[in-house]
């Protein structure tokens, strides 16, 4: 009888606790949810949107005057995007899967138990998170000794070693017994084959994960293209999309203050389009890849 | 002992130094020869001469770095902006990973969650354009939610002062769900005895967050911050670069490290200052890491980088 008056008391205190704390908790999470998500819905909705309803309405969550005219132009002469989207997707699928392959591996030797190295190896790829060149003397380098210069490696490379992904890709193979591996080297397999043969295959879900968050960061990268790319068709889409931007956006200074008529100026409807068209593929993987960043970002926490 | 040296070891696992090989190459040449072009701080750099043949000049590029005032604006801008940042994110983050951890809706926590990492994967190219579209002068949101309500409008990109807030937003959002996750994943392992626990003992939910899943959390806080504070000097400059852009007004109240070295890149200007920029960035936050993982081993061992 007295454990139960507890309990029940203790409900009704709960209850009421409880629905403060959902109420603030909904309105906050959904409310932040709706900032997260408006700024997208803008851009869909003025890249849909007539040129003049932009220039006199300026941008809204809903379509004025529903056109697909930015789009129009866009794939009237697509020359350009299509070669700018040929680039990325060069440049996101080499280094995807030469990096992958060469972390993975990277990854397998330092977490090899007989190998006496392993620490001052993976030491050796750490300490360039603590330390580096900067800025200035990487881009020297780069282009003086290294002549990187409008040559695509210097979108490739830098991609290929990420000492977090490394560590993330090092708790995978973690999971793959070392018995296994024992028993493949009495069977007098190599070393490589061992690595390419046995290990590759039970790291499915470790090469998913890394190779999406590899995929995404070259899908993403126009930093490298603005410090190292000089041939206009040879920039990425991000790279392609930033320079469009720019231009308007200088124009608009200028236009404002020569007192030219706005009308002249690429129009804001097509950048929007054209940032839709960059990022099209994001948010249309987004949803089937989304579990796989989950997952890489928790195993990265834990191993802190 | 003798028997197990370096070349003992190379003819044991050849194959194991030769997978590894490459890589390790490849982060020599990429990061760690760029180092020795640190020495250019202390050098009148002449592009003809390249970084080892131009003359040495002391330390006159730290002088005419701090003497002409950028020095010491760029530092506090950037320690400023990271403090900032580091709390408003790291707090945002908290909160959010706390709520949705404690919200039984299923199919609500999902889509919001999904949502709310969105930002995380668009470039800031993109974030860029939302800036520019929500306060530019002729079309933004801003100006028409302003004039919508009969005010006037303002010109967002001659107001420096609000700028430190419009970039706290937009890195806050951007890595909220990123950020949150971290914790999600540290709250999700806390024993759910405890909980079960506080229940019987009649704790309500916010005495339940207090005593049990902050403490339980403070491993992780720390780690993050940990990591922030060895990058105190180190400026985003790819979001710095993205939202503040070429606007010279506001260069006062935006300009970090990066930026500053980065504009000197592109105008190919001050070479010798920007380089003593980066190398005293450089070293501090490597000086400022290693005491920072010294200390915290000191009081609290587990807490440690490394």
């Amino acid at each position: 009888m007295a454990t139960a008056t507890v309990e029940r008391s203790n409900k009704i205190k709960l209850t009421s606790s409880r629905i403060v704390f959902n109420i603030i908790s909904y309105v906050f999470i959904t409310l932040l949810a709706a900032l997260c998500v408006l700024p997208f819905v803008m851009l869909i909705s003025g890249s849909f949107s007539s040129e003049q309803a932009i220039r006199f309405n300026g941008y809204s969550i809903l379509p004025q005057e529903f056109t697909t005219e930015a789009y129009g132009v866009i794939f009237k002469s697509p020359e350009k995007v299509l070669r700018a989207y040929g680039v990325t997707i060069f440049i996101t699928a080499v280094g995807t899967i030469l990096g992958l392959f060469l972390l993975t591996m990277t990854a397998y030797v330092i977490s090899r138990q007989d190998f006496k190295y392993r620490n001052k190896i993976s030491f050796f790829f750490y300490f360039t998170t603590l330390f580096n060149g900067g800025m200035i003397s990487t881009y020297i380098f780069y282009i003086q000794y290294l002549h990187l210069k409008d040559n695509f490696l210097a979108l490739i490379l830098p991609g290929i070693m990420n000492v977090f992904y490394l560590l993330i890709m090092r708790s995978f193979v973690n999971t793959v017994p070392t018995a296994l591996i024992e028993s493949a080297k009495i069977d007098g397999a190599g070393e490589f084959r061992i690595f390419v043969q046995i290990v590759l295959p039970l790291l499915k879900s470790g090469l998913a994960t890394i190779g999406l968050f590899m995929a995404l960061g070259y899908w993403n990268d126009w930093y490298n293209a603005m410090l190292y790319m000089n041939t206009e068709t040879k920039f990425p889409l991000q790279y392609m999309l930033y320079n469009m931007l720019q231009k308007q956006q200088a124009l608009a200074a200028i236009a404002s203050q020569v007192g030219i008529k706005v009308e002249n100026l690429p129009s804001n409807s097509l950048k929007l389009a054209m940032a839709v068209v960059a990022t099209g593929p994001i948010i249309l993987f987004y949803p089937f890849v989304q579990k796989y960043f989950v997952k890489g970002i928790t195993i990265g926490s834990v191993k802190g | 002992m003798k028997k197990h040296g370096f070349v003992y070891e190379f003819k044991k696992n050849k194959a194991l130094f030769f997978m590894v090989a490459p890589t390790v190459l490849l982060v020599l040449v990429m990061s760690y020869l760029p180092m020795s072009g640190l020495v250019l701080a202390f050098k009148n750099y002449r592009f003809d001469l390249g970084v080892f043949g131009s003359e040495w000049n002391g330390l006159e590029n730290f002088r005419y770095l701090f003497q002409s005032g950028a020095g010491w604006l760029i530092t506090r801008n950037t320690i400023l902006y990271n403090l900032l940042n580091l709390i408003t994110s790291q707090g945002l983050a908290i909160v959010v990973a706390v709520i949705i951890s404690e919200l039984t809706g299923r199919i609500f926590k999902k889509i919001t969650q999904s949502v709310i990492f969105l930002p995380y994967f668009i470039s800031w190219v993109i974030v860029g354009t939302f800036v520019f579209n929500i306060f530019n002068y002729e079309t933004g949101v801003l100006n028409n939610i302003i004039t919508a309500f009969g005010g006037e409008k303002v010109n967002v990109y001659s107001m420096p002062g609000v700028w430190p807030w419009i970039i706290c937003i937009f890195n806050a959002w951007k890595w909220v769900g990123y950020n949150s996750i971290i914790y999600i994943a540290a709250i999700t392992s806390i024993d759910a005895e405890c909980y079960e626990a506080a229940d019987i003992d009649g704790a309500n939910v916010f005495q339940k967050i207090w005593y049990i899943t902050f403490p339980s959390i403070r491993p992780t806080i720390i780690t993050m911050l940990l990591l922030q504070v060895g990058r105190i000097l180190r400026g985003d400059f790819e979001m710095f670069y993205q939202i503040v852009g070429n606007n010279g007004q506001l260069y006062d109240a935006t300009d970090v490290i990066d930026t500053y070295v980065f504009r000197s890149l592109l105008t190919n200007s001050n070479f010798g200052m920007t380089a003593a920029a980066t190398f005293y960035q450089s070293v501090l936050c490597f000086i400022i890491i290693m005491v920072v993982n010294q200390i915290v081993k000191k009081v609290e061992a587990d807490y440690a980088l490394f």
